[in-house]
């Protein structure tokens, strides 16, 4: 952060509180976007490893979750080793995934029947320490749970990402009760990048960083994961570019 | 058809279809079969090959199934399958399971799951169902209407009773015991006892001598769970070394529990390769310890390797290599362990989408493959496509307005059409059908997959409705 590169010690003072909180934020364990304009707004420039995050869709996408999943996927892919999902639907498609870079090797899958065997499986994933990230697609993330999450990603490493979907579209007000989730995002639709010709172009979304603790809510307007679940802030650019080499990599 | 002897006298023992059909029935003399059948194939009895051919067939069982096995003589085998069904997906896959895994050895076995052994073994052999499971607490229902031949009682008190007009066991139960016991012994009351469940019988679990096997008897019975648990990592301990001996690792451990009123108890931890970790092996055993129920108490544990395989010695990762590839078997071994499902998704080659995922193991083999498409893929997928009304113009524009669950969308934007023609090989119906996939996007910027069923100009191809597959992100 600017603040804290200018003052010495105020940066100190956030060591010594970092140190007090368990000292397991190292400094340099996050996972960054690339892109400046969302990295600043995140401690440590970057999701933080180690921690629980929360992604949920707007609107329509509360229920469905497929622009959530694909912005998950995305985070995901850029970690290294396995990667665990667990859920109760299994609707999710996994060429799309592979499109937005996670390769279907690495998913292991979970399926369980019931919402707690969910959070346990979730838990579990995250206490083991070897995989790269935890995805679960959950209707309920409790304060409780969501601190029992958090420790066990920060005891780990681990990054873990709770997917939020609820049944129905009224039942997404669930999303304002606090959890202890450090970063907290909702990812809507956009109308897709025009294109000069008829057809669809690169998927745009809103993701709405809600709650980030240790810095500031904002919000992006973002150009959908490429193939190596890289998003972009200002898809018109590289817009031709990127399609090209989709097809290149997929064809 | 199978002869058997005692003495002099030569009886029908088993027979086949066939001769079924021709009138032979088991028990009836040898000769007055042949007087019926000309040429008839006859075997003589071998029950001490039977007998081996059974203990084999059961060893084979303790080590794929179920932790107690035991020899239920002369015909049949008895498990005890409580605690160790979920590393078969239940007790319905489990069963079909075993009888299909017979019938490719070439092997008729019927099948039934009880609350007790008697009434297992009554099901399983008065009924023509390949496997049947009664419900908990049902035992009284279902075996009510089997015939008395199926208690398990000596051949002498089955023919007494018959001439008493006793036909079922139901209405054997109903009759008051004091004359039944006058009259024929304990035995009666004790077989219906066993059957209904009000009469403990252990299953004697069946031992080979190369099963690594470790005991420990308690001078007074333990029953806390954190008593149980401290005891299985010792036993786990003992386990490791024994098994370090010999170079193995293991693939099934069962824990049996002896309670002091005679009854066994059994867990058993799967594991996907050979393990001889302590600690990740006590982890296994320990998650489950709130199925057991100690009752007055556990006098003796025993753990058994019952499945061994090789363990391959690997060099530990030097820390000069930066990435280090973490074995993921330990935890998906502990999430099996509780009756998660897991897999991996693979590409299956299909053009249609439903069927160009298939699910493997998350233990198998990396490929590396991916799916060849170029066109993007909506990442949620309905589980049966859904009817959509749409307005579009034929036969390959994208639609111009859809309504799906009640909702008009305009849409603004489409690409397509994509088509997929149906596959003759998996369904003879599908020879001519086509579905054309059209990617199209509301006002909104929400994305969906849809299709019509056939081309739009031969009806045969299919019926033109509008379907929406899949949703994009």
């Amino acid at each position: 952060m600017p603040i804290t590169a200018a003052n010495p010690v105020i940066s100190e003072l956030q060591d010594r509180i970092r140190r007090l909180e368990g000292g397991t934020a190292r400094k340099g364990e996050v996972l960054s976007f690339g892109i400046a304009e969302i990295d600043a707004k995140l401690p440590g420039g970057g999701l933080a490893r180690g921690a629980l995050h929360e992604v949920a869709g707007g609107g329509a996408d509360a229920v469905h979750g497929a622009a959530a999943a694909l912005f998950v996927a995305g985070i995901v892919a850029r970690t290294k080793g396995d990667v665990l999902w667990c859920l109760t639907r299994p609707d999710l498609f996994a060429p799309a995934l592979a499109q937005a870079g996670l390769h279907h090797d690495r998913v292991i899958y979970v399926e369980a029947d019931r919402e707690e065997d969910v959070l346990t499986n979730f838990e579990e994933g995250l206490r083991f320490g070897g995989l790269g990230a935890v995805v679960a697609e959950l209707v309920r993330l409790p304060m409780t749970a969501s601190r029992r999450l958090q420790l066990a990603a920060e005891a780990s490493g681990t990054i873990g990402i709770a997917l939020r979907r609820w049944r129905r579209p009224t039942e997404a007000a669930d999303f304002g009760q606090p959890t202890a989730a450090t970063t907290r995002w909702r990812i809507s639709v956009l109308p897709s990048e025009p294109l000069p010709v008829p057809g669809i172009g690169r998927a745009r979304w809103l993701a709405e960083l809600i709650r980030a603790r240790a810095g500031e809510a904002a919000e992006f307007e973002i150009g959908a994961c490429d193939a190596t679940g890289r998003i972009s802030l200002s898809p018109h650019a590289r817009d031709g570019q990127d399609q090209a080499r989709r097809s290149q990599h997929f064809g | 058809m199978v002869v058997s002897r005692s003495g002099s006298k030569r009886t029908v023992s088993a027979i086949d279809a066939a001769a079924f059909k021709a009138g032979v029935r088991i028990g009836m003399p040898a000769a007055k079969a042949q007087a019926m059948i000309s040429g008839l194939h006859i075997v003589d009895a071998d029950p001490d090959g039977d007998a081996l051919a059974i203990e084999r067939l059961a060893l084979w069982m303790l080590r794929q199934y179920t932790p107690v096995v035991a020899i239920d003589a002369p015909d049949g085998i008895v498990m005890d399958t409580e605690g160790a069904d979920h590393l078969r997906g239940g007790e319905l896959p489990m069963l079909t399971g075993l009888v299909n895994a017979l019938r490719g050895h070439g092997l008729q076995a019927r099948g039934a799951i009880a609350d007790t052994w008697g009434s297992a073994h009554a099901i399983a052999r008065a009924t023509r169902r390949e496997a049947i499971i009664v419900p908990v607490g049902e035992t009284a229902k279902a075996v009510v209407n089997l015939p008395i031949s199926s208690l398990r009682l000596p051949p002498d008190i089955v023919s007494g009773l018959g001439v008493l007009g006793f036909r079922t066991v139901g209405e054997l139960s109903a009759t008051p015991r004091a004359p039944l016991t006058l009259r024929f012994g304990p035995e009666v009351g004790r077989r219906l006892d066993q059957m209904f469940g009000r009469l403990a019988e252990p299953i004697d679990p069946i031992r080979t001598a190369d099963l690594i096997e470790v005991i420990r008897s308690f001078s007074e019975p333990i029953g806390a769970a954190e008593t149980i648990a401290k005891y299985i990592g010792r036993l786990v301990v003992e386990l490791c070394a024994a098994l370090e001996t010999r170079g193995q690792g293991v693939r099934r451990a069962d824990l049996i529990v002896y309670r002091v009123d005679n009854t066994l108890q059994s867990l058993r931890a799967g594991t996907a390769k050979p393990v001889r970790d302590i600690h990740h092996l006590t982890k296994l055993l320990c998650s489950s310890i709130e199925k057991l129920d100690p009752g007055f108490g556990i006098e003796k544990l025993s753990l058994t390797a019952t499945m061994i395989e090789p363990v391959e010695e690997k060099q530990s990762i030097s820390s000069l290599v930066e990435e280090m590839i973490v074995d993921v078997t330990p935890l998906l071994d502990s999430l099996g362990n509780r009756g998660q499902r897991m897999y991996r998704l693979a590409p299956v080659e299909s053009d249609v989408p439903e069927r160009n995922v298939g699910r493997v193991s998350p233990v198998s083999e990396k490929f590396g493959q991916a799916w060849p498409t170029r066109w993007p893929r909506p990442s949620r997928m309905l589980a049966r496509p859904e009817r959509i009304e749409v307005i579009a113009l034929t036969p390959d524009h994208p639609p111009a307005s859809m309504t799906w669950r009640g909702k008009r969308r305009r849409i603004k934007r489409g690409d397509g059409p994509e088509r997929v023609f149906g596959e003759w090989w998996v369904r003879s119906s599908e020879m001519e059908a086509v579905r054309d996939y059209y990617s199209v996007e509301d006002e909104d910027g929400n994305r969906f997959w849809v299709y019509r069923s056939g081309d739009g100009v031969d009806p045969a191809t299919g019926t033109a409705k509008w379907f929406l597959h899949g949703i994009y992100g």
